[in-house]
């Protein structure tokens, strides 16, 4: 079986985000006011898999393993079967 | 003192850290990120530049190449290691120093010379220094905001190598910008050392961080 996986990943809550930071203060100069903004990196791919549970298990692992530093990173897993 | 000094693809200051450990009378050689067996080296430097680009975040895809198995094993026997602004990133990432080394607080690469303070001389790149000593070196890094969530642990064991003095031009934590792991033997700095390694090149400051490893 295969399936989309997409992963989300976020700074922690509190973690100083510069390039948010630009954006807004870049999108206040185009006369925009906006708050909270945030950036998030998101990475897809297609896996094979026996099931869905098995799957979010090994991507959870490429999370810990590379995706993602544990130490500044929050993430989400997407997995949903390929049509 | 033989050294090994680590190139992966993206690694540019690889040639300065060699022609720097000459001068203090280090013998240096190259060895590639695929190398797995690094038992006939006496010391490691992972230097500066972009390994991989610095896709995902710097210093990640380096962490999980097969001469960190071999730079891990370094570590178990006792070798000093040293990571100069990427390769700092590098130990971070693997885990080797505590916290992590990401984006300057504004959106700049900062590339000029700063006062530092010698924090700690318990490292053997930081022995032949006193401590509180101001000493001036370069940095040139997008990544190298000092970030832990564990600072206070940090400080009482004694872990904070480098600090920038009169100044946090990154917006580090207490502005730290070099950091060991507990048995100051792992170090890894932002400043480049090898790039005030010679009073030509303004300051010959950083050359007793590769005198000290030499020496060990």
């Amino acid at each position: 079986m295969k399936y989309d996986a997409e992963v989300k990943i976020s700074l922690k809550k509190g973690m100083l985000n510069p390039e948010a930071a630009t954006i807004q203060r870049a999108l206040a100069l185009l006369k925009y006011q906006v708050e909270n903004t945030e950036t998030l990196q998101i990475i897809k791919f297609s896996i094979e898999g026996d099931s869905e549970d098995i799957v979010r298990q090994k991507v959870d692992e490429m999370c810990q393993k590379l995706l993602c530093n544990p130490v500044i990173h929050n993430y989400e897993i997407g997995i949903t079967p390929e049509d | 003192m033989k050294v090994a000094i680590i190139r992966f693809p993206g690694t540019n200051c690889d040639r300065d850290v060699y022609h720097a450990l000459e001068l203090a009378g280090g013998e240096p050689e190259y060895a590639w990120w695929n190398q797995r067996d690094l038992s006939s080296f006496d010391g490691i430097i992972i230097p500066g530049g972009f390994s991989y680009g610095d896709y995902l975040r710097a210093g990640a895809i380096a962490a999980i190449t097969p001469v960190i198995d071999g730079i891990k094993d370094a570590v178990k026997a006792g070798k000093p290691v040293l990571g100069i602004c990427n390769g700092a990133q590098i130990l971070a990432e693997i885990g080797l120093v505590p916290g992590v080394f990401t984006n300057n607080s504004h959106a700049k690469f900062m590339c000029r010379w700063t006062e530092l303070k010698v924090k700690t001389t318990r490292t053997p790149f930081t022995s032949m220094y006193n401590a509180g000593d101001i000493i001036r070196m370069p940095i040139a890094h997008a990544e190298g905001r000092y970030f832990n969530d564990e600072i206070d642990k940090l400080k009482d064991q004694d872990q904070v190598v480098l600090a920038f003095e009169g100044e946090n031009p990154n917006g580090s934590m207490e502005a730290i910008t070099g950091v060991c792991d507990e048995d100051g033997q792992v170090c890894a700095i932002m400043p480049h050392p090898e790039r005030a390694s010679e009073v030509i090149l303004g300051s010959d400051d950083g050359l007793k961080f590769f005198k000290g490893m030499v020496d060990y």
